[in-house]
């Protein structure tokens, strides 16, 4: 086990033309935007698209909005830097969207339990854990634009979840809602190794990562 | 909702300790085309794989800077040894090193298995449709290893077919391994070019489309497990082609990459 850092002979790499402190630790720079999902795209019909909050439990009262009522509440439009767990991060990408602080108040009004925890869950079965703190006080959306235009179905649309601080496969594509837990519950990757927190600054990628 | 992808995994199981960066020793290097090379490694603590899982890969500088990226495993669990095979870009930060500088003898820092989702197993039921786009050939290399050091039984229960879209016959990884499982037939290996053929070619010679993947493919009612790794554009492409001909979506696996520099 290597305690230090095992130096490569001859490696001296590419240096970053990053500003520094913007590239967490592990990290390189793309222009791109790469695409990474575990099976086919969904695609989904406004008509029918909503999404939920609910509690743990079918009896638990849950708050549902259609695609034209989440249209109607306050969008925001965060640029933020997004940091994926295959290494690449990407600055200044431009969204549009709901925060989640929005959603969870109507939610809450709406007699939906409080919990510490929430999962995501997504078209296509996808799901993933974040601690309620991850995404209130402004620092998660439901975002339906990008680039000025609307969410392209590959990267996500007709909405995903944006939690820019953390790694971006807690940005569920394709989201439906979130469930609000008491306890954390593993999602998709983090049932398959990956970290339940995901902190890219901490380099927390995978389970058992400090 | 009706649609899911994986099953959930059993919560019951002891929690895997932490991944550890481990300095694994380059042991053969092979030049598999002009622009990708496999590298053998024998890693002191691997605890195995499954076929379809990948390694990250650090290099750290003298001074302290580092460099991450992740290489999808060539080799089968079975093999001991881990092979990665590795496509040069010319503007990469990492692939250059693993490609140009690496040696037999050198030590490099690995940790893993990591994935669990892109992964096959002999005891998945069902024939096994395998799609891949340039480099994207190499976690279903994995696959078609294992699959190849099964029994003769245990492989004629497992029909496994291989539709591979390369730019040129240059650039088909594992070409000669490729043609032994071809002949005689342990694998129907389907091989398309998109640029450049030989003059006596006869596959296909476009990019995979529908009618290919109507003729390549297993009807639905087969339920084949269907692998698909490569550029995104051929991953969106093919999978939702797939699903538009009946394929279950929990059944399409996807792995989408460029290749990483």
């Amino acid at each position: 086990m290597a305690d230090k850092p095992f130096i490569a002979r001859g490696f001296h790499g590419r240096r970053a033309a990053a500003p520094a402190g913007r590239l967490p630790p592990g990290q390189y720079e793309t222009r791109d935007f790469p695409v990474l999902s575990a099976g086919p795209t969904p695609h989904a019909s406004l008509a029918t698209w909503d999404f939920t909050i609910r509690g743990a439990g079918d009896a638990s009262p849950s708050m549902r909005w259609s695609w034209d009522e989440l249209q109607a509440l306050p969008h925001e439009t965060p640029t933020v830097d997004i940091h994926c767990v295959t290494k690449w991060s990407k600055f200044d990408t431009k969204w549009e969207g709901v925060s989640v602080d929005t959603l969870l108040e109507a939610a809450r009004a709406a007699g939906v339990a409080d919990g510490a925890f929430v999962v995501a869950f997504c078209d296509g079965g996808y799901t993933t854990n974040l601690p309620l703190a991850d995404v209130t006080g402004g620092k998660a959306w439901v975002a339906f634009g990008y680039d000025g235009a609307p969410l392209p179905p590959e990267h996500g649309g007709p909405a995903r979840l944006l939690v820019p601080h953390l790694y971006f496969w807690k940005s569920a594509k394709w989201v439906r809602g979130l469930t609000v837990l008491p306890d954390d519950e593993p999602g998709f990757w983090e049932q398959l190794g990956y970290h339940d927190r995901g902190d890219p600054w901490r380099e927390q990628r995978y389970r058992g990562d400090p | 909702m009706n649609e899911t992808i994986g099953e959930r995994v059993v919560a019951s199981a002891p929690a895997p300790p932490r991944l550890e960066w481990q300095v694994a020793t380059v042991v053969s290097v092979i030049q598999e085309t002009p622009r990708a090379r496999t590298l053998t490694l024998d890693v002191p603590h691997w605890p195995g794989h499954r076929a379809g899982q990948h390694v990250d890969v650090r290099l750290v500088a003298e001074d302290g800077y580092q460099a991450q990226r992740s290489y999808s495993i060539a080799s089968a669990p079975a093999d001991g040894m881990v092979a990665l095979t590795v496509e040069r870009l010319d503007d990469g930060e990492v692939s250059p090193y693993l490609c140009d500088v690496l040696q037999p003898g050198d030590g490099v820092e690995v940790r893993g298995p990591i994935g669990g989702y892109f992964v096959w197993e002999p005891a998945q039921r069902g024939p096994l449709l395998l799609i891949a786009g340039g480099s994207g050939i190499v976690p279903l290399m994995a696959m078609l290893r294992q699959h190849a050091r099964a029994d003769a039984a245990a492989r004629a229960g497992v029909p496994v077919r291989l539709l591979y879209s390369a730019r040129t016959l240059d650039d088909v990884i594992y070409r000669a391994e490729l043609e032994r499982l071809a002949d005689p037939p342990q694998v129907d290996v389907v091989l398309t070019l998109t640029r450049q053929t030989p003059p006596d070619w006869r596959g296909y010679h476009r990019r995979v489309d529908r009618a290919m993947l109507e003729a390549v493919s297993w009807p639905s009612a087969d339920e084949p497990n269907v692998f698909v790794c490569g550029p995104t554009s051929l991953v969106e492409s093919v999978a939702t082609v797939l699903v538009a001909l009946g394929h279950d979506a929990s059944r399409v696996r996807t792995e989408r990459f460029g290749p990483t520099g």
